[in-house]
C-alpha cells in the first residue's frame, strides 16, 4: 500500500477541518480533522460512542455540523441536504445495514440508483458481479436475507449511486468471522476498481489489514492518525482495539 | 436442583379461570350497553336516573342473556378449536379467491362493477338515501381518499385535515360573493375548483414546510393547532368571514359553455354524479401516483427514513408533496360541499371532524385506496340506515362508531381491506424491525 504521507490536498477527495457536531447540548464531535485521498481505503477506528457514525452522518448530510468544514474534491459540502450529497458522488452504507425490508433485492438496488432517471445497467452488473448471491436472490424480500447478505445489499445499494467515495459504517457488525473476511475482500475489490473508501470499524484488526491509513477517534476527537502498519504495531492501539494478549 | 429442593415455599397467587373472567366481561358489557341504549336522560338533580332505571328494567335481563350467549358461543368455538378447523376448510376457497381477485384484469372488472353500481343503484333509492349518499358518503369518501395520501402513503399524522376542507369551502364562498369581503370578480364553482386546489396547496406548503422537518409527532400537534387557528379565524374575523353565521347563498354548479347549459339544483342525484366523477379522476391519478417514483419514495420513507435519505431521496420534499396533495383534495371537497349545501359556517368544520375522517381511513385500511373508500362509505352510510330504520338513536351513533373502531383495532388493526404492503409493515413494526410510518426522528431535523 502506498501514500505514507497524508493530506497532500491536491489529491484529497474528502477533507474534514475542525468538524463539530452536537446533539442538543451534547457535543459528539469536538473538532475532527481527517483527510481521504483519491483511491485510498482509510479507516476510522474507535469504541462505541466515540463519534464514528456521527462523523459519517455529518459527511453524508444526515446531520448538520455546528462548526467546521467538510470538503469533497475541494468544494464545501457541509450543511447541504443528503440527496444533494448523494448526487455529488458520496455513497453511504449506513450503520446496521438498514435495507428496506419489504422491498425485493432488486427494488433496494433501484432505490440506490435513485439519483438516476433510469437504473444504470453497468452499475447493476457491477454489483451483481461483486455479490453473486444478490443476483440469485434478486426477487427475494430484503428482510428475509441473512445478516451477511443484507450487509452486501447495503453496500451494493450504496454502489448503485455510482459514488467516487464510499462511506461504510461498521460492515462487520454482528456477522460471523467468515462472512466478515468475505465482505472485507469485496471492499478491497471495490477499492481496486477505483472507488475511494472511508471505512468506520470497531473490528480494528480486519480494518487495518485493508486500509492504507487509519484514524483513531476517542470521545469526539482524533487522538491518533498514522499509516495502518504503524497503528497495527502501536502498543496503545494494540491494547485498546486489538485485544492485546488475546492473539 | 429440582423444584422440591427449593428452600422457599412459593405461594401461588389464587387464579380465577379465564373463562369466568371472560363471562364477567361479557356481562358487564351487556349491562353497559343496556344503560347506553336506554332512552331516559339524567336530570341535573339526579345524574344517575338513567343508570337506575336502565338497570331496574326488564331490558337488563335481555342484555345480560345476550352477553352470556355470545360468551357461550365463543367458549364452544374456542374449546373445539373451530377457528383452525374453519380456516383449514376454507383454505382452498380462499386461495382460489386470491387467485381470482389478485390479477390485474379482476382489478379492472371490480372497478367497472363498482362504477356501474354507483351510477345505477342511486336511481332507485329514496330521496333520503340519495341525500345521505351526497352529503355524507360522497363528501367523506373524497376526504378519506385525500387523507390516505398523507397518512397511508407518506405515513404522516395529520390531525388538521378538515381545516383545508374549510379553507376550500370558504374559498368557494369568497369567489361566489357569499362572504362579506368581496372579490374583484365572480367565478363559477367549476372555475373555483382549481383555484381552491391552488389555495389549499399553498396553505399546505406554508404549514408543512416548517413542521415537516420536525419529528412526526410534532406534525400531529401543529396540524391540530392549525385547525383550531383556522376555526377561530373564521369565527372572529366577522367582517371577512361572516363570523358564526357564516355565509349563505353559495350558488350551485352550472355549465354554460359550447351551447351546453346545465344547472345543478337542490336535487341530490346530479350532485352524486358530480362527486363520483371527481372521485374517479382522483382515484385514477392517485393510483398512478402510488405506482410511480413518487409512490416508491413514500414507501422508502415509511420503511426507513434514514436509509431513504442516505440513498438520495429528498425526504422533506416528498413529505411536503403528500401533505400538499392531501390538503388540496380536502379543499376540492370543500368547494363541492359548499356549493351543494349552499351555506357554510365555522360549526360545519369542527376539529373532531378531522379525527372522524382519520378514523374512517384507519377503519378502511391505511394505504389502500379501495379500503379507505369502502371504509368511509360504510361508516357514513350504515349509521344513516340504522337511524332511518330507528335501530339506533342519532346521538348514539358516535358511540357505536367508536365501539366498532375499538373492536376493529383489537381484532383487525390493519383495517378492513388493507394494502398488502402496509399490513406487513405494521407487522414488522410491531416486532420492532422497521418503521411503518414517517413518525420517527427525521434525519435532517436533529442537529
Amino acid at each position: 500500500m502506498t501514500s505514507e504521507a497524508p493530506s497532500s490536498s491536491s489529491t484529497a477527495v474528502l477533507e474534514l477541518r475542525g468538524l463539530h457536531v452536537s446533539y442538543g447540548a451534547i457535543e459528539a464531535l469536538k473538532g475532527v480533522d481527517l483527510v481521504v485521498n483519491e483511491g485510498e481505503v482509510v479507516t476510522l477506528l474507535g469504541a462505541n460512542g466515540a463519534g464514528k457514525t456521527t462523523t459519517l452522518q455529518a459527511i453524508s448530510g444526515l446531520l448538520k455540523p455546528r462548526a467546521g468544514e467538510i470538503r469533497f474534491h475541494g468544494e464545501r459540502v457541509d450543511g447541504i441536504p443528503p440527496h444533494e450529497v448523494v448526487a455529488l458522488g458520496i455513497g453511504h452504507a449506513p450503520e446496521g445495514r438498514r435495507v428496506f425490508p419489504l422491498m425485493s433485492v432488486l427494488e433496494n438496488l433501484r432505490m440506490g440508483a435513485y439519483r438516476f432517471r433510469r437504473v444504470p445497467r453497468e452499475e447493476l452488473d457491477r454489483v451483481f458481479g461483486l455479490f453473486p448471491v444478490l443476483a440469485q436472490r434478486r426477487n427475494q424480500e430484503a428482510g428475509t436475507l441473512s445478516g451477511g447478505e443484507q450487509q452486501m445489499l447495503a453496500i451494493g445499494r450504496a454502489l448503485m449511486g455510482r459514488p467516487n467515495l464510499l462511506l461504510l459504517d461498521e460492515p462487520s457488525m454482528g456477522l460471523a468471522p467468515l462472512i466478515v473476511s468475505q465482505i472485507f475482500d469485496i471492499i478491497q475489490e471495490i477499492n481496486q476498481q477505483g472507488t475511494t473508501v472511508l471505512l468506520v470499524e470497531q473490528n480494528a484488526a480486519q480494518a487495518l489489514k485493508l486500509a492504507a491509513r487509519g484514524y483513531v477517534l476517542e470521545t469526539g476527537t482524533i487522538v491518533m492518525s498514522a499509516p495502518a502498519r504503524e497503528l497495527l504495531s502501536n502498543p496503545r492501539v494494540r491494547a485498546a482495539y486489538l485485544g492485546e494478549g488475546a492473539e | 436442583m429440582t423444584v422440591g429442593e427449593l428452600p422457599l415455599a412459593v405461594r401461588r397467587p389464587r387464579r380465577i379461570d379465564p373463562r369466568w373472567l371472560r363471562l364477567g366481561g361479557w356481562l358487564v358489557l351487556g349491562a353497559l350497553l343496556c344503560v347506553m341504549t336506554s332512552t331516559e336522560e339524567g336530570t341535573p338533580s339526579d345524574h344517575w336516573l338513567v343508570v337506575r332505571t336502565a338497570l331496574g328494567s326488564t331490558k337488563l335481563i335481555g342484555w345480560l342473556l345476550a352477553g352470556a350467549i355470545v360468551w357461550a358461543l365463543l367458549e364452544v368455538w374456542r374449546a373445539r378449536g373451530l377457528g383452525t378447523v374453519v380456516s383449514g376448510r376454507t383454505a382452498g376457497v380462499r386461495g382460489r379467491w386470491h387467485e381470482i381477485t389478485g390479477g390485474r384484469r379482476a382489478h379492472w372488472l371490480f372497478l367497472g362493477i363498482a362504477a356501474v353500481a354507483a351510477i345505477v343503484i342511486p336511481q332507485f333509492l329514496s330521496e333520503f338515501y340519495q341525500r345521505v349518499l351526497v352529503d355524507q358518503v360522497a363528501v367523506f369518501v373524497l376526504l378519506a381518499v385525500g387523507l390516505n395520501v398523507v397518512v397511508g402513503w407518506a405515513g404522516l399524522l395529520d390531525l388538521g385535515y378538515v381545516a383545508f376542507f374549510a379553507i376550500g369551502a370558504y374559498t368557494a364562498g369568497y369567489f361566489t360573493r357569499a362572504l362579506p369581503v368581496k372579490p374583484p370578480f365572480h367565478l363559477n364553482p367549476f372555475v373555483i375548483l382549481p383555484v381552491a386546489v391552488v389555495v389549499c396547496l399553498v396553505a399546505g406548503l406554508l404549514l408543512g414546510a416548517p413542521t415537516l422537518r420536525l419529528r412526526g409527532d410534532y406534525l400531529a400537534i401543529v396540524t391540530l393547532g392549525f385547525h383550531e387557528i383556522v376555526q377561530l379565524f373564521l369565527v372572529n374575523k366577522n367582517n371577512w368571514t361572516g363570523g358564526n353565521q357564516g355565509a349563505f347563498g353559495i350558488p350551485h354548479f352550472s355549465i354554460n359553455i359550447f351551447g351546453i347549459h346545465y344547472q345543478w339544483t337542490l336535487a341530490s342525484l346530479p350532485y352524486w354524479y358530480l362527486f363520483i366523477a371527481m372521485l374517479a379522476v382522483l382515484v385514477f391519478l392517485f393510483d398512478r401516483l402510488e405506482h410511480s417514483k413518487v409512490g416508491r419514495s413514500w414507501t422508502a420513507i415509511r420503511e426507513d427514513e434514514v436509509a431513504a435519505a442516505a440513498n438520495g431521496v429528498p425526504t422533506v420534499k416528498y413529505k411536503l408533496m403528500a401533505f400538499a396533495i392531501g390538503a388540496s383534495t380536502s379543499g376540492l371537497s370543500g368547494v363541492l360541499y359548499a356549493s351543494r349545501i349552499g351555506y357554510i359556517n365555522p360549526a360545519s368544520f369542527p376539529v373532531v371532524l378531522s379525527i372522524t375522517v382519520l378514523s374512517y381511513v384507519i377503519f378502511g385500511g391505511m394505504g389502500s385506496l379501495v379500503g379507505v373508500i369502502v371504509g368511509a362509505a360504510l361508516l357514513t352510510f350504515l349509521p344513516a340506515v340504522f337511524q332511518e330504520q330507528n335501530i339506533v338513536r342519532q346521538e348514539d351513533i358516535p358511540m357505536w362508531i367508536g365501539a366498532i373502531l375499538v373492536v376493529m383495532m383489537i381484532f383487525r388493526s390493519q383495517g378492513l381491506i388493507p394494502s398488502r404492503r402496509r399490513r406487513r409493515e405494521l407487522g414488522l413494526a410491531a416486532q420492532g424491525v422497521s418503521d411503518a410510518d414517517a413518525m420517527s426522528e427525521t434525519p435532517e431535523g436533529r442537529a
